[in-house]
């Protein structure tokens, strides 16, 4: 039984996710359009890159950090059966979020802070942007204590338990986004504010970026874990079977939460300001933290293939097709899991060290972390809200045959949108251009990939509109809806856990050591060598 | 706790798999010197045009007496200078990228000659291109409202048609077009 408060904060949560996740999707398209060159009409490089930074926002930290908190409540009192620990500071929470989305908005919205939801100093933007993300991060830090205060709370209540393994991964993802977010928050209490507001003259670019890679390879574990978390404990039941192991499902957690953090430095193979063996450290890490990945497709791969026999399948292959193809979740981890095979073979790419210069900062790589987060994880997304809305309003879903057609074309215009955009990489098209001005015979080439990615576009776009229409539509209905929210079982039940594997205490201890010895020294030597700040510049 | 054999054995062949991408990068990067642009190497970027190195007269292609190649260039706000430059095929040739203003980066499209130029810093690419012909430099790296019109060109040509450039190298302004 969900209670009342934990619905309202929910619903509160997850429809400021997927409004702003609508609206950044009609700027996708626009993008699309306007990048490709064939409307003149509309070619503004300003438009662009305002939208571009805004669509970056709304997507990365407004759709994903709402999300998370939305779904974490839900996780947090229906698997520890124990209500919310301090509802007050949910909503000052999710209050501090919503005023510091509103306060980021308007800058971006008006174009004075098109740069990017990377940042990207010395170009500086408008002081509001940095101080409107600023206290997202800051309403989402209340949200992780609350998550870690009701995982300690129920721990005390039932002293040598296993946490439920939902818990367990979401308690994980708070602690795992308190590291995380300590980077950006450094460059934005340090550098960006202060600067923005004429405080401070210089500011020096390669910290700043080290500083911002410190987040930016984390955050999208943060991101994928929700994700993760319905692979887990949501998708074996819809499917009709049991979770193949629970103990290795939290070790993959662990190693996914741990290794996350001290890898970021592939974001900045390219760059000068780190040195070789620093990069490949990294690098390493970049690899080990693969394997969480590796584990966690086999172990979903094993729980379907558990179900899909379960219902009468036979054969090495006839189990998938016995699966409950109809059934949202389902048929949504069946092509998570395609697309995140794609999406990880250019993940591999992406973090092999030397083969990195060959796609880095092209179309490439929006190729790849569109299939990977809008894809893999956003289509969990949508599948978690499919199963939510009708036991949260009440009421049964709208339409469960639109649920499927969305997610087929979801999947499939995201085929077609990614596809080409990988190919303009190899053929070296950079990223991040409102444009094609190069007057070079390789910029022929482009036009008909730019021509699918329109299209794809298009159909991901006319998906994501039924989606929020399905869940609009949801709560104007007159039926009744009775539903709880049903945890997978493991085959086999999980006795003598130990406590490493049900804890989070030895963990942060080693993330802190790993973090000391990844970013220490290369966050120190800005202090120890000589530097030349940077003056701010517009944009 | 329990563990499923066909899981460990799993786990073991994922380790492997990852254990040899690692070996590969591991043996090309401390073995045969394979590594990203990293030379942690700082420069006032605002006062480029008073370093002895980056003055406009030592911009461009130069060869020094034990006939290595240098080239030294400078991105800002929008083009990368000098625009054009003339670089032999097959030969080592050694770029050394500053920024005059925000951050930039670069890359050569179908070659690795690809960097990130962050103010403050010189970004050092030692490569070989071995396919002569008419490349652009494109900027990949957001910059201001401009950006789509950052880039310059370069010519490789064959390593017998090539010839070292006088003690003037291109002073840049030349069109692109």
């Amino acid at each position: 039984m969900i209670d009342v408060v934990t619905k309202k904060l929910a619903f509160c949560h997850l429809w400021v996710a997927f409004g702003a996740f609508l609206l950044a999707c009609f700027m996708g398209e626009y993008q699309v359009l306007e990048r490709s060159g064939f409307i003149p009409a509309i070619e503004s490089p300003s438009v662009y890159f305002a939208s571009v930074s805004t669509h970056g926002v709304l997507m990365a930290f407004v759709l994903t950090t709402f999300f998370i908190m939305g779904f974490g409540y839900v996780v947090a009192t229906t698997s520890l059966k124990q209500p919310i620990w301090n509802p007050q500071w949910a909503w000052a929470g999710f209050g501090i979020s919503s005023f510091g989305t509103v306060l980021a908005a308007i800058p971006l919205l008006t174009g004075k802070a098109s740069v990017l939801y990377t940042f990207y100093p010395p170009i500086i933007g408008h002081w509001m942007f940095y101080v409107g993300a600023t206290l997202l991060i800051v309403g989402s830090w209340l949200w992780c204590v609350i998550m870690i205060m009701m995982m300690r709370e129920w721990k005390q209540a039932n002293p040598g338990a296993p946490v439920p393994l939902a818990m367990f991964a979401t308690a994980g993802n708070a602690l795992l986004w308190l590291w995380t977010s300590a980077g950006v928050a450094l460059e934005v209490l340090f550098q960006l504010i202060p600067m923005a507001l004429g405080w401070m003259d210089t500011l020096d670019p390669g910290l700043a970026r080290t500083l911002f890679a410190w987040t930016l390879h984390p955050i999208v574990y943060f991101w994928l874990i929700p994700a993760y978390t319905a692979f887990y404990v949501l998708v074996p039941k819809q499917a009709g079977g049991y979770l193949f192991s629970d103990e290795i499902a939290r070790a993959a957690f662990v190693v996914l939460i741990v290794f996350a953090l001290p890898i970021g430095f592939h974001h900045l193979y390219m760059d000068p300001e780190q040195a070789k063996g620093w990069k490949l450290l990294h690098g390493v890490g970049t690899f080990v933290v693969s394997l969480p990945t590796f584990i966690t497709g086999f172990s979903v791969i094993a729980s379907l293939e558990i179900a899909g026999r379960l219902r009468g399948g036979k054969g090495l292959f006839g189990w998938i097709g016995s699966l409950p193809w109809r059934n949202p979740m389902v048929l949504s981890v069946i092509l998570a899991l395609l697309m995140l095979i794609l999406g990880g073979f250019g993940g591999l790419v992406n973090a092999s060290y030397a083969m990195n210069a060959m796609i880095h900062n092209t179309a490439w790589v929006p190729g790849h972390f569109h299939l990977i987060f809008a894809g893999t994880t956003v289509i969990m997304y949508f599948a978690i809200a499919y199963y939510l809305w009708p036991i949260m309003a009440g009421k049964p879903l709208f339409s469960k045959d639109m649920a499927l057609v969305q997610l087929w074309t979801w999947f499939i215009g995201m085929t077609i949108l990614t596809t080409p955009w990988h190919v303009l990489g190899l053929l070296g098209q950079p990223r991040r251009i409102s444009g094609v001005e190069y007057n070079s015979l390789l910029t022929l080439a482009w036009d008909p990939y730019e021509l699918a990615m329109i299209f794809g576009g298009l159909v991901m776009l006319g998906s994501a509109c039924l989606f929020v229409y399905n869940l609009a539509m949801t709560h104007r209905s007159q039926e009744v809806f009775e539903g709880e929210i049903e945890y997978a079982e493991p085959i086999h039940p999980v006795t003598d856990l130990p406590e490493y594997l049900n804890d989070f205490t030895l963990w942060n201890k080693v993330i802190a050591g790993l973090m000391a010895l990844s970013f220490g020294v290369p966050i120190l030597q800005f202090f120890f060598m000589k530097t030349f700040g940077s003056s701010a510049w517009g944009f | 706790m329990h563990i499923d054999p066909l899981e460990k054995k799993w786990a073991y062949a994922a380790v492997g798999i990852a254990g040899l991408f690692v070996g590969i990068i591991l043996i090309d990067a401390l073995f045969h010197g394979i590594n990203a642009p990293s030379n942690v190497e700082t420069i006032d970027s605002a006062s480029l045009h008073l370093s002895e190195e980056f003055d406009e007269d030592n911009l461009g292609v130069q060869v020094d007496e034990s006939g290595t190649i240098t080239i030294r260039m400078v991105a800002g706000r929008y083009g990368f200078y000098p625009k054009h430059i003339t670089v032999p095929a097959d030969t080592s040739l050694t770029f050394r990228w500053v920024s005059m203003d925000v951050l930039h980066g670069v890359h050569m499209p179908m070659t690795n000659m690809s960097t990130m130029i962050v103010p403050g810093y010189v970004a050092q690419v030692t490569t070989t291109l071995p396919k002569p012909g008419e490349y652009p430099l494109l900027c990949n790296e957001y910059c201001g409202i401009g950006h789509d019109h950052m880039w310059s060109n370069v010519s490789v040509v064959a390593k017998e048609h090539w010839t070292a450039p006088g003690k003037a190298p291109s002073k840049g302004g030349q069109d692109n077009d």
